[in-house]
């Protein structure tokens, strides 16, 4: 892998709840000082918690540039509301909107609902791929330029640019067109954690940022090969996949020179567990340097385990210092989450149908 | 019971005049092809028409849902503003651009269930420190349907229940945590259990209290059923009555209806959808407002409400000549998602008479018997109308539905506030933070 490959980092700015806006509002605008790619925000229907797309649309205004990408589950919702509510989202944060597909596997969860039973993860994350796959349909159902504002026949649409999606799959069918016009991205972008065999599959098959769990550079470079691989077996680019490894941080020693590395994770309420970072900053930046330069990731998702703490010296740390040796851009070139990311704006599938009928 | 802050207080014997905006997007009131028309989807828009509503200190900004794109011939409908941000989404945002505005989704109970749409709900009441209301909308026909895990499937009566305990369980789920005390600002969550026809889930609620107890409710539907509903279950009344005569007829059904409820008539307010028109004179305004009529009522558009009536294609017929000799066939479903006007034969029948009386072309016939400006005048015609209303006990107050978007609350705004002000039956200042506090609403009661 060249080095030259942009690095792209990203935070997590959940942890425990909160449930006024500023404290969301603080943590977006500090990453994004440190033009970081996105921030996410984890979202669980069984932990105290307020709806995390809501919290990224509360902050889209106050926010500029950075990405802003929640936790949307796929298991009881409806996916109609699901995409809409994806792709709004994008309309009031001009696009920088983006989802982490994820599924409600627990009996608790169901129970919440109470449609359905708890299902294995194999089914869930099928039908998350499902969702997924019908989410980017509602969103190419209206072309780009649909609204025509035509005064001299009346026409405020051209209906021949509105599609139908006709999606059927193992659990629900959705008719469409979608409600809400095409998003100002096209697609807002769709990410899945790929910590587990299920996930892994819809990541390969929908998913534009992947995050991987990996102890050692050459770990994650065979998670990052492998999925590529998977990605063109289902007719993808493997270069429009961005892999990130998620790591949770703390930095609270920081100050001190700490033994760098990476040590197994103490399983943390709702936290995802997975690789865990103690030391200070400046090796964090090592850390990310290094298994950038050999290739293993296109970037990293952090998760501060202490979110004011450590966000703080994860973008007056870590990132100044990757800045400083010219390792990560120092402003944003673009303004959609696409453009951080070096993802093109998807054509429309119905594009060239729509102009064939 | 912690009561809100008190509504303004009026003269002696007046009664305050309540405010909202409803956001001109998709409907047929919403004059697109006006210069000044801007983006019915951009975040602009909807911040502009926000800014502005607060401006003029109204109760709450509104927006209404479809959540399937109307069709006329089996074709979507193309002449009227299609597509819509999802509501929630803009309105959590517009909290980000407003500090005291009420914010109010019309999200349907039918395609949602409670724990979602109540967390749902309960978050946009916490980001915007107890502003959220929720229009309950239950119109659920098997093509709306169509878009949905469930698909079309709950006849009108069931429809109501269904709504009736979805807002009985969204509200035991916000009332599941527990007090603040100085341990735990919050609350904490408590298990919540409910099971009743419709729904039996369980578990815990992931959303404290906000500010106002919890969000708004409000409700638009006309049917026994609908005012039922209301009546047992609504903060706030979205009519369309807005004649006085029949906005009086309204009022007064409804708020009888509430002491069977254990309720008072201060507990409910009615506030109908409302237009207007602005000019320097009256005879300015009436000017404007035939314009608009014009503009609303298209050649294109006035063949097509002629379709819906008649159930036919008519699209040979000169929309400025007149109406067809044929009868409707009362059986034909031209349109969908749309609803109906009644009986097609009665309805011919009327605007057949009319047409005859003033020589009208079918244009004009649409024109004088489709939804018409409800308030048009100089600003102090307007203003006196309106306290009018308030006053006479036909409503508590308007949803006013500017025709352009984002600039068409502008002129009311600068024009009507201040004269409603002088006449002392309009706020000057938000006198509290909340929605409830701006309604004159007490807190909710917290059961259990
Ligand atoms: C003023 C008014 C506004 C309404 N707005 C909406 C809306 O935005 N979305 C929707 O799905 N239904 C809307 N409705 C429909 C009602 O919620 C209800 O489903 C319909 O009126 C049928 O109920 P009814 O038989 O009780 O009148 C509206 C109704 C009224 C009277």
């Amino acid at each position: 892998m060249p080095a030259t490959r942009p690095l792209h980092l990203a935070a997590e700015i959940g942890g425990p709840p909160r449930y006024d806006a500023a404290d969301y509002v603080a943590l977006a605008r500090l990453a994004e000082r440190g033009a970081l790619d996105f921030v996410t925000l984890q979202d669980s229907f069984t932990r105290p918690g307020l709806d995390a797309l809501a919290v990224l649309a509360r902050v889209a205004p106050a926010t500029e540039r950075i990405g802003l990408v929640a936790t949307v589950t796929t298991t009881h919702t409806e996916p109609f509301h699901v995409s809409s509510a994806v792709a709004t989202l994008d309309w009031v944060s001009r696009g920088r909107a983006g989802w982490v597909v994820d599924v409600s596997t627990t009996p608790a969860q169901a129970r919440l609902f109470g449609r359905r039973h708890a299902a294995p993860p194999e089914a869930l994350w099928r039908e998350a791929g499902e969702v997924a796959e019908v989410a980017a349909r509602l969103w190419d159902s209206w072309e780009d330029d649909a609204e025509i504002r035509d005064t001299s026949t009346g026409r405020f649409v051209d209906r021949d640019k509105l599609h139908h999606v006709d999606f059927e799959g193992g659990m629900f069918t959705v008719r469409g067109p979608a409600i809400v016009p095409r998003p100002p991205q096209g697609h807002p972008v769709t990410v899945v954690d790929a910590a587990g065999e299920h996930s892994e599959e819809t990541a390969a098959r929908h998913a534009d940022v992947v995050l991987i769990r990996a102890t050692r550079p050459e770990e994650a470079a065979a998670i990052r090969e492998r999925l590529r691989a998977r990605a063109a077996a289902h007719g993808r680019r493997p270069d429009a996949l961005r892999v990130l490894a998620a790591l949770t941080v703390n930095l609270g020693d920081g100050e001190r020179p700490a033994e760098p590395g990476l040590e197994s994770a103490p399983r943390t309420t709702g936290g995802a567990g997975g690789p865990y970072y103690r030391g200070g900053p400046v090796d964090l930046a090592e850390l990310i340097a290094g298994w950038h330069r050999g290739g293993a990731v296109d970037g990293f998702h952090v998760a501060p385990e202490e979110p004011a703490r450590d966000l703080e010296r994860v973008v007056n740390g870590t990132v100044a210092l990757l800045q400083h040796r010219s390792r990560f851009r120092t402003f944003y070139p673009g303004g959609t989450l696409r453009e951080h990311l070096g993802l093109t704006r998807p054509a429309n599938r119905y594009a060239h149908a729509g102009g064939a009928s | 019971m912690t009561t809100g802050a008190p509504g303004p207080t009026a003269p002696a014997g007046r009664r305050t005049v309540h405010l909202a905006a409803h956001f001109p997007g998709v409907n047929s009131t919403t004059v697109w092809a006006d210069p000044r028309a801007e983006s019915q989807i951009a975040f602009s828009s909807f911040e502009r028409l926000a800014r502005t509503a607060e401006r003029g200190l109204f109760d709450f900004f509104f927006l209404a849902e479809g959540l399937r794109l109307r069709e006329h011939k089996g074709r979507i409908h193309d002449l009227d503003v299609v597509g819509r941000p999802e509501s929630l989404t803009v309105l959590n945002a517009l909290a980000a651009v407003t500090d005291r505005l009420g914010l109010a989704a019309t999200v349907n109970a039918t395609f949602n269930e409670p724990f979602e749409l109540a967390r749902r709900l309960a978050t946009l009441d916490r980001l915007s420190e107890g502003r959220a209301a929720w229009n309950v909308v239950t119109s659920s026909d098997a093509f709306t349907g169509e878009n949905f895990r469930r698909g079309g499937y709950l006849d009108r009566a069931d429809r109501y229940t269904r709504a009736a305990e979805f807002v009985a369980t969204a509200r035991e789920l916000w009332d599941s945590w527990t007090p603040a005390t100085p341990a735990s600002p919050y609350g904490v969550p408590r298990p919540f259990a409910h099971t009743g026809r419709h729904f039996e889930i369980e578990g815990e609620f992931t959303v404290p209290r906000s500010p106002q107890g919890h969000p708004v409710v409000i409700q638009a539907g006309d049917s026994e059923e609908g005012r039922e509903f209301a009546a047992a279950t609504a903060d706030v009344v979205f009519s369309r009555h807005s004649t006085l005569e029949a906005g009086r007829a309204f009022y007064a059904d409804t708020k009888a209806r509430l002491a069977r409820h254990g309720r008072r008539p201060a507990d409910l307010k009615i506030m109908p959808g409302a237009t207007y028109v602005l000019g320097d004179t009256d005879a300015e305004a009436q000017e404007h407002a035939a314009e608009i009529r014009r503009q609303q009522v298209s050649p294109q558009n006035a063949l097509l409400a002629l379709e819906r009536v008649w159930g036919r294609d008519l699209s040979a017929y000169d929309p400025e000549g007149p109406l067809p000799d044929i009868d409707p066939d009362p059986a034909a479903v031209i349109a969908q998602g749309r609803v109906t006007d009644g009986d097609p034969l009665a309805v011919a029948a009327r605007w057949r008479a009319l047409s005859e009386a003033k020589g009208l072309s079918i244009r004009g016939t649409v024109i004088e018997t489709t939804a018409r400006q409800t308030f048009v005048g100089s600003p102090r015609t307007v203003a006196e109308a309106l306290d009018t209303f308030v006053q006479r006990e036909a409503a508590d107050g308007f949803i006013l539905i500017p025709h352009l978007t984002p600039g068409g609350l502008d002129d009311f705004v600068d024009r009507v506030v201040p004269l409603l002000q002088e006449r002392g039956v309009f706020r000057t200042e938000y006198a509290g933070t909340t929605l409830r506090s701006h309604l004159g609403l007490p807190d909710p009661v917290r059961k259990g």
